[in-house]
């Protein structure tokens, strides 16, 4: 927030004074604006009596782990860049910069189906909670909506409904509870909800001062809110139904790539290019922990968590994977497996495997 | 600068001295609290999480698989 001053010879007396008035009402605001931002750190501060891993110095640590790549799903042309698991725990559906979404068999690692979107960089992919259609979106600002046929022989591209219309490229897109909303986020700073039969636009969120970047709905048990993240370096946590910001962090140094809500609702986690994961406490309304090693400079592009939300997976800019003990805030994993950029990451519905994909065209699980 | 974008600048203001005023009177608990519950909740739920118990070759759905023997 930055105030100018001007200095104008007045054409008008009154256009002077008003100009002066004008000027001491936003100069005051300024300074409501400032003291209130002061108090909320003060707040904040107060209740800080503890870290999560003093918390959690008791708890045995996590043995070794060894996790190996099960499948590997080649088949696009291009980086892949979002995806994301069907309800049934061994469907994926994937999208990548060649303007391909393909949905995979995860056990089979067959194609089931493919679209060819109208534009490249399709950064945003959601499976429908029911499985039966896929939402995708880009560079062509929209997200649209694709029924899945059972005849493999139909054109998906000819029942494609158009849902989302942004200002700006599309950059998260999710189902809420049913197929019949979908909630987007944009490179023009604002998220929204939609209808998707009619393609209505049921709420939108202002409040990033720049691109969104990512999205989360919190699990259902917890209510109508999700958080996003942008490139404002800001998490915001919304009321779905009224619009509103009801929280806001601001803590990390950089563009927030990914957010993701711990399995229990009352927190959640963040991954940004600043090279850290960070987990914030949502009643505490205040970052608990930092998940970074001077070892690690490279961006984090995804976060998800494990289905007890003791461990958390990052996807990094410098092709690995590190798995952090959320409790304790140790690393203890490190794979090693893609040859490009990890550029998503998402944790199967049982819990039982995670896919990861990357800039090197293919998905692992 | 014109009186408009003054006055603009002044509703944008408003809302920021708005957005903030309700952000601190949100209901906090102590960290030491909210930590406790986040670490009560793994630990009741480890024992179901695969990516943390394992699961045997046989119950896995994404085992390497089996290569089989055409008689």
């Amino acid at each position: 927030f930055s105030l100018c001053l001007y200095l104008i010879s007045p054409l008008v007396p009154e256009m002077a004074t008003q100009e002066v008035q004008l000027n001491e009402t936003l100069s005051h605001l300024k300074t409501e604006s400032d003291t209130l931002k002061t108090k909320l750190e003060e707040e904040r501060a107060k209740l800080h009596d503890v870290e999560l891993h003093q918390v959690a110095e008791k708890v045995d640590g996590l043995g070794q782990f060894v996790m190996k790549t099960r499948r590997t799903l080649k088949g696009h042309g291009n980086k892949v860049l979002c995806m994301d698991w069907c309800k049934d725990k061994r469907r994926i559906v994937s999208s990548s910069q060649d303007g391909k979404v393909i949905v995979w068999d995860a056990f089979t690692t067959n194609k089931e189906h493919a679209v060819t979107m109208p534009c490249t960089w399709v950064m945003a992919c959601a499976y429908a909670p029911s499985g039966c259609a896929v939402a995708c979106g880009g560079l062509d600002n929209k997200c649209s909506v694709y029924p899945l046929s059972l005849d493999k022989n139909e054109n998906l591209a000819a029942k494609k409904k158009s849902v989302a219309m942004h200002t700006n490229y599309l950059s998260a897109c999710s189902f809420t509870n049913s197929d019949m909303q979908i909630l987007t986020s944009s490179g023009d700073g604002t998220c929204a909800l939609w209808d998707v039969e009619s393609g209505q636009l049921l709420q939108s969120f202002h409040g990033h001062a720049a691109d969104v970047l990512c999205l989360d709905l919190a699990p259902s048990e917890t209510g109508n809110t999700f958080v996003s993240g942008g490139c404002d370096k800001k998490a915001n946590v919304w009321d779905m139904r009224s619009g509103q910001c009801i929280q806001s962090f601001e803590t990390h140094e950089s563009d927030i790539n990914s957010v993701r809500y711990y399995p229990s609702g009352d927190a959640f986690a963040s991954g940004s290019d600043d090279a850290t994961c960070r987990l914030y406490d949502l009643r505490a309304d205040r970052e608990v922990a930092i998940y970074s090693k001077e070892s690690i400079i490279f961006g984090v592009s995804s976060v998800d968590f494990s289905l007890s939300g003791r461990l958390l997976f990052g996807g990094y800019n410098d092709y690995t994977i590190n798995v952090w003990d959320v409790l304790k805030g140790t690393r203890v994993s490190i794979l090693f497996g893609h040859e490009n950029r990890v550029s998503t990451l998402r944790v199967s519905p049982d819990g039982t495997a995670f896919c990861s994909g990357s800039w090197d065209h293919t998905l692992r699980v | 600068m014109s009186n408009n974008s003054a006055a603009s600048s002044i509703v944008v203001a408003q809302k920021a001295v708005k957005q903030l005023r309700l952000e601190a009177s949100v209901r906090r608990i102590k960290v030491s609290q909210a930590a406790a519950e986040l670490k009560t909740f793994c630990l009741q739920n480890a024992h179901k999480d695969p990516l943390l118990t394992g699961v045997p070759s046989s119950d896995n759905p994404f085992r390497p698989p089996k290569s089989c023997v055409l008689l």
